[in-house]
């Protein structure tokens, strides 16, 4: 049609999830930060069949210090391997974290995308439901949550995930109010497209970006969390994690020091690791750092 | 009387994530107390950066003025300190933007605004600045002024946002006035009502008016001499009804006739609209040594694609930077 | 003289809104109030007016993407506002949109053709390999070039993103296009080349458009006939010539002469007509003309009645009193 048009040089056909990772790559902090959570992903993975101690055996006398004796991070109150039990511990703390943020992700999306979507009476319920949780004291709804149904890994991470989809909530909604205003949704609805295809493939997907980011954000929070219950003893004693290493060796921090510190170490990395790398997916999603 | 402005070779540079891009490239013009000068061209030919140049507004670390001189009242304002700059920016230039919405703060009432910029950069006091600003709104014909001057912004039309905009640029009674778009976010005939305005203004105040725009009608109702400015560099440069009757640069051409006009003389025909093809070309396509315009062109030959075209000086005043010049 | 394709009666369309607190009475913002119009087989309808005037939201009520309060539009013999489920699809196909914006009436996580295919997904029972041969044709009509098809909306120009809208609009072969301010984001080399591809388009296709617009030198390019919306009323409806060579409303009088104009005849000719201060309140609408408070030459009888729209002669309908 026009000369000028077809003398553009040709683009490549990015997907938007190329076009974020390469931002996402220019970020050099992110990319450490997501360098060392792989590294600790791999760790939680396969750790446990290369250092093949039994966490829960008493395999020394108490309170080793680290590196003496054999055992590289020392030995706990019983004397458990300190290092074996943080690499199981790191399985059972990401898991939690994962999950809960799956499931503070599914009610999330749900009710704000519902309530964005369909405005009126639906929004009305649906946020006074979120504002109804958002005003629980969190810690103790969760705790009273896992005294009454019981101390186990899925109890606990429905516990957590309970307490914190209102933020998603939000945020979802937010969006969908945003993105139902504008004008491709309405083309959408002259294609012919059904309210369920405008909820889901329409608007969505293009919701998807904060709420990713905020998710990367809710899988550190969830592990803080989880911490902060095993520290106050609510946790499956079948099962190590980082908080419970902390919460029952709390009696000993000045003569052992070293047997809460090196937990909080993994704890403080980890979501420090995460809410760097949500930052990265922050920056490389939104779309106004993207114009050139 | 020597021009009140006067720039000379201006050359700005952007630095861009391909390399250093030249958005102004050899621009010089004067302007004459009480004229209006119109800067025309499509989005991204450099027409906002020259009035942010002007203003000392450049962006900051991304753009610099490279070469050339901004002369006012014998003053080259590229080399005046930051200090300086804001000086003039409130008392000799001053700026209205296209989005009367955003340029005003929503926080504070458009008396208070106006005021504020009174006591800045004349020293009133609280009481004169108030009253003065009450006078500026009745100046720019805002019914009840008095009334008004406590609204907010978002209290009023966008006719209106504007007409307080000009008030606030007028308030410490600048030399230059430059309007950016001011109209293109406005109906027609609050346009036409804000063209009128400015049109009394300039006359009762001698200010001289640079009118930032892409609307030919615009130029042809406001302007007396105009720039088409196009990827950077001027394209054309006169008399506007010298140019609009006879433009010499087919860009020009090509932004006249490509706009549907209302005409006199209406007929059933209606022949399709000439077109310019194409976009203006990106920022890592400015600078080079040839015509910018030949890829869009319909009168491009091997010439323009070798080498920048010279000034072509024309007995009427008009001057076009085309190697075609004569014979269009 | 063509059949009549789109015949709109009485439509109106109003939006609820909260005033003062909670408990109070429902108020009515009468976006449309009661317009009548009709656009013929192979024509342009222009539906011209300034911010607020309410004719982007007829448009949208005609094509079912706001919800009409009463009216008829008639299309092929059957009323658009009272279609449901399996009709209404129908209806869609023959009633297809062209938004105002280019950036943001593209889904951005959609591929140009899937973009343009999506209408045949929604709307038609083609087979994948037909649907495929369409849009590979519409992209050639709208003057886009094949490797283009799997490009991301944001990697096009604002002119091209247009064409992509308008190949959408196209692909189920509609009986009518809507085309809400096709332009008026665009810049104005660029315009041209839409506005050239509309008229190049609706000649090939024998279409029917419906033109919203706000720039009167467009509406005069591309129109066979106008209506001038101020206020949620048609105050004047004409043919093209007609009404611009002889506009009999005084609001359509002085929107026609504040549009600033290159043509020296034409503005020697021409004395602007100013109209003071703002439209009134669409809230708290005065009773009379709405456009009394402003107008010119309104007398006592203005702000009592509201005039009628009533043909003065050839088809030229005017709502005033004083013509």
């Amino acid at each position: 049609m026009s000369k000028m048009e077809s003398e553009q040089e040709f683009e490549k056909a990015r997907s938007p999830f190329a076009e974020a990772w390469g931002m996402f790559r220019r970020n050099h902090t992110a990319v450490g930060a997501l360098g060392v959570l792989l590294l600790i992903l791999l760790g939680a993975i396969f750790g446990p069949f290369l250092y093949g101690v039994d966490p829960f055996e008493m395999v020394w006398a108490p309170f080793s210090p680290p590196g003496e004796e054999g055992f590289m991070l020392g030995t706990d109150y019983l004397g458990r391997d300190l290092l074996a039990m943080i690499i199981s511990g790191a399985r059972v703390s990401l898991l939690i974290g994962l999950s809960a943020a799956l499931v503070s992700i599914l009610i999330g999306v749900t009710v704000g995308a519902l309530a964005g979507f369909y405005r009126g009476w639906v929004e009305e319920v649906l946020m006074r439901v979120t504002e109804f949780f958002q005003v629980l004291p969190t810690l103790l709804f969760s705790m009273v949550l896992v005294a009454l149904f019981g101390a186990s890994l899925p109890m606990i991470t429905f516990a957590i995930g309970v307490v914190s989809w209102t933020a998603v909530a939000r945020i979802t909604r937010s969006e969908f109010l945003r993105i139902r205003e504008l004008e491709y949704v309405m083309a959408a609805r002259a294609s012919g497209g059904s309210n369920k295809t405008l909820m889901f493939t329409v608007i969505l997907p293009n919701a998807l970006p904060p709420i990713i980011v905020q998710s990367a954000l809710m899988v550190g929070s969830a592990i803080l969390f989880e911490a902060g219950l095993s520290f106050l003893g609510l946790t499956d004693p079948n099962v190590v994690s980082w908080g419970q290493i902390i919460g029952s060796n709390r009696q000993y921090i000045l003569d052992a020091g070293y047997t809460v510190t090196f937990p909080g170490i993994a704890i403080f990395v980890t979501v420090l690791a995460i809410s760097l790398v949500g930052d990265g997916l922050n920056d490389a999603l939104n779309p106004k750092l993207r114009q050139r | 009387m020597a021009p009140l402005l006067e720039v000379e070779n201006l050359r700005i540079e952007l630095t861009t994530r391909d390399g250093i891009a030249p958005v102004i490239d050899d621009l010089s013009f004067t302007l004459n107390a009480g004229e209006t000068l119109s800067f025309v061209g499509e989005s991204g030919c450099g027409k906002s950066m020259t009035a942010l140049a002007l203003m000392g507004l450049l962006p900051d670390k991304i753009g610099r003025v490279a070469s050339g001189k901004i002369i006012f009242n014998n003053e080259d304002l590229t080399q005046a300190s930051d200090a300086r700059l804001r000086e003039i920016r409130g008392n000799d230039i001053s700026m209205i933007f296209q989005e009367p919405m955003t340029s005003l703060n929503p926080v504070f009432t458009i008396g208070e605004q106006i005021a504020e910029v009174l006591r800045a950069h004349q020293g009133l006091s609280r009481a004169a600045a108030w009253a003065k600003a009450v006078e500026l709104l009745d100046a720019v014909r805002i019914p009840n002024p008095k009334g008004r001057a406590s609204d907010y912004p978002f209290q009023m039309s966008g006719g209106q946002r504007q007409r307080a905009m000009i008030a606030m640029a007028l308030a410490c009674e600048p030399k230059i006035l430059i309007a950016d778009e001011p109209t293109t976010a406005l109906d027609v005939t609050v346009q036409a009502q804000i063209f009128d305005l400015l049109t009394d203004l300039r006359r009762q105040t001698s200010a001289a008016i640079i009118l930032i725009t892409h609307d030919m009608g615009a130029v042809a109702e406001m302007a007396e001499r105009m720039i088409v400015m196009y990827a950077g560099r001027k394209a054309e440069f006169g008399p506007v009804d010298q140019i609009i009757t006879h433009p010499r640069h087919p860009y020009t051409k090509g932004l006249i006739s490509c706009v549907p006009h209302i005409v006199s003389d209406m007929t059933e025909e209606r022949p399709d609209l000439i077109e310019v093809p194409g976009i203006v070309p990106s920022l890592k396509d400015f600078g080079q040594d040839r015509c910018l315009f030949a890829s869009r062109c319909a009168y491009v030959t091997d010439k323009c694609q070798a080498s920048r075209p010279s000034k072509k000086l024309f007995s009427n005043g008009q001057i076009a930077d085309c190697w075609h010049a004569e014979d269009l | 003289m063509p059949k009549t394709l789109l015949d709109v009666d009485g439509l109106t369309v109003r939006f609820e809104v909260k005033r003062g607190s909670g408990w109070g009475k429902k108020s009515y913002l009468y976006a449309v109030d009661d317009i009548s119009f009709e656009v013929k087989q192979g024509e342009t309808l222009s539906i011209v007016g300034e911010s607020g005037s309410g004719k982007t939201t007829a448009a949208l009520a005609v094509a079912r993407l706001v919800p009409a309060h009463s009216g008829t539009v008639m299309l092929d013999d059957g009323n658009v506002l009272e279609k449901q489920g399996e009709d209404l699809r129908q209806t869609r196909q023959k009633v297809q949109f062209i938004f105002q914006d280019p950036y943001s009436s593209l889904n951005p996580r959609k591929r140009a053709d899937s973009i343009v295919r999506e209408p045949l997904d929604n709307l038609s029972e083609k087979s994948e390999d037909e649907k495929t041969t369409i849009v590979a044709e519409l992209f050639e009509a709208v003057g886009l070039r094949p490797e283009q098809m799997k490009l991301f909306p944001h990697q096009f120009s604002g002119g091209q993103r247009q064409r992509i809208g308008i190949a959408r609009a196209l692909a189920t072969q509609p009986e009518l296009i809507i085309c809400d301010e096709p332009v008026s984001a665009l810049d104005v080399a660029v315009q041209a080349q839409i506005l050239n591809l509309l008229r190049k388009l609706q000649r090939e296709y024998n279409l029917t458009y419906l033109f919203i617009s706000h720039d009167l030198g467009v509406v005069q390019h591309m129109s066979d006939a106008i209506a001038v919306m101020y206020m949620g009323k048609i105050v004047e409806h004409a043919d093209r010539i007609s009404l611009f060579t002889s506009p009999r409303h005084p609001y359509t009088q002085a929107l026609l002469s504040a549009v600033p104009t290159v043509d020296r005849t034409q503005r020697a000719k021409q004395k602007r007509i100013l109209i003071p201060g703002d439209p009134p309140d669409p809230i708290n609408l005065p009773k009379g003309c709405r456009f009394a408070n402003r107008c010119p030459i309104a007398e006592a009888q203005c702000s009592q009645t509201e005039p009628e729209l009533k043909d003065v002669g050839q088809g030229h309908k005017v709502a005033c009193h004083l013509v």
